[in-house]
């Protein structure tokens, strides 16, 4: 079974998408999608980091929910910071250390302090233990740095166990 | 209403793709000139839906998905081009 | 049609334009590359995201209009997942070739916990001058 669905989250993914990309969902679509399905994770094996299993899916909803969340407020405080005069922003280098160390949560962690609004994650050490953040606008960085961690980290931690 | 909404946004796209072109004529590095290159990507985008909302049909979509794929990887390989000066390695 | 999806649509509509038009302006308007990278990879995303949600509401729930579309769905969920990577891409390109900035803070690389790895930063192989400057020819 291994041998034949190496990833079948990634399987049923690509049949999703074909669909989409379809926009029918007609007998020849879904036979289709299927294979597609079949014959990609199967050919780019190698490819594919070692993925974390989810160990709590209402975690992770809570998670998606709070970073669709903040990414709209944040959106809106970034406009005005845009907007406003340029003297009273005070953009900074914020050091993050890491406690993930799988290269796919990193990956999703780093992803998500890009879209928050605010800071773009612009650079990861090569022992994968620090990421550097630029931030637009922050009064206190230690404060910033430890709200990252405490809003975005901690949960990933908790969902995906490292 | 609908209408007018979908003018005013479209003259809104249209002015910030005036500014993307005014950051990508006046650089001053490369760099900037990709950012600003990727930015006028994402309005084309949007550009294009309001298009099909104007017109009322999804003819468009697959050429909006194209060029959303278009602007990513041309971004990440410009990117990596200057960063290594090689795209494949 | 509506009339109250009517009024939903074309908020969205209106509000995804906005804070598009907001991000360019950011990009025009800021003074270091870093502060640029702000405006397009945020503002632009949700701008386009909120235009993408109306185009979905409008094609989906419009009797007038034949035909279900859920192509918006995968636009945004590529969208969401390649802007972030490529705003890392072009912050790390910036980082490496020194780009000054605003803030006055040391350089971000010289930092002590960061450690710089073979397969990471290694140009020995190369010679010095095939590996392109990112600085524009006065």
């Amino acid at each position: 079974m291994k041998k034949i669905f190496p990833h079948p989250v990634l399987s049923a993914w690509l049949l999703v998408l074909w669909l989409f990309i379809q926009n029918s969902f007609g007998l020849g679509s879904i036979i289709m999608g299927a294979c597609v399905g079949f014959v990609l994770p199967i050919v780019t094996e190698k490819f594919w980091p070692n993925i974390p299993k989810i160990r709590s899916i209402p975690k992770l909803v809570r998670y998606i929910a709070v970073f669709l969340w903040d990414v709209l407020v944040a959106n809106i405080q970034v406009a005005f910071w845009i907007l406003g005069p340029q003297e009273n922003l005070r953009p900074r280098f914020l050091y993050v250390p890491l406690e993930l160390t799988n290269k796919f949560t990193i990956t999703v962690f780093a992803s998500t302090i890009s879209l928050t609004p605010g800071t773009v994650s612009s650079h990861i050490s090569g022992d994968r233990k620090l990421l550097i953040v630029h931030c637009l606008n922050t009064d206190d960085d230690d404060a910033t740095v430890r709200e990252i961690k405490e809003r975005y980290e901690k949960p990933l931690l908790e969902i995906f166990g490292c | 209403m609908l209408e007018w909404a979908n003018i005013i946004a479209i003259v809104m796209m249209t002015l910030s793709l005036l500014m993307n072109m005014w950051r990508m004529a006046a650089g001053p590095r490369t760099l900037d000139r990709v950012v600003a290159l990727d930015t006028m990507y994402i309005n084309a985008i949007a550009l294009i839906i309001l298009f099909e909302i104007y017109l009322d049909s999804v003819l468009y979509f697959e050429a909006a998905l194209l060029i959303a794929m278009m602007g990513f990887v041309g971004t990440v390989a410009l990117s990596k081009y200057f960063l290594r000066g090689d795209i494949i390695e | 049609m509506a009339f109250w999806l009517e009024i939903v649509v074309s908020f969205f509509l209106v509000a995804g334009a906005a804070f598009a038009l907001i991000g360019s302006w950011g990009l025009v308007k800021l003074d270091d590359f870093y502060m640029r990278l702000h405006g397009p990879t945020k503002a632009t995303t949700l701008g386009l995201g909120g235009i993408l949600l109306a185009s979905a509401l409008y094609f989906n729930f419009n009797p007038d209009v034949a035909g279900v579309s859920i192509h918006e769905v995968l636009i945004t969920i590529f969208l969401f997942i390649t802007a972030p990577v490529s705003a890392h891409m072009m912050a790390k390109t910036a980082l490496q070739k020194h780009f000054d900035y605003v803030g006055g803070q040391q350089d971000p690389l010289n930092h002590p916990r960061n450690v710089h790895t073979i397969q990471e930063h290694d140009l020995s192989g190369m010679d010095e001058s095939q590996i392109p400057d990112g600085d524009e020819e006065e």
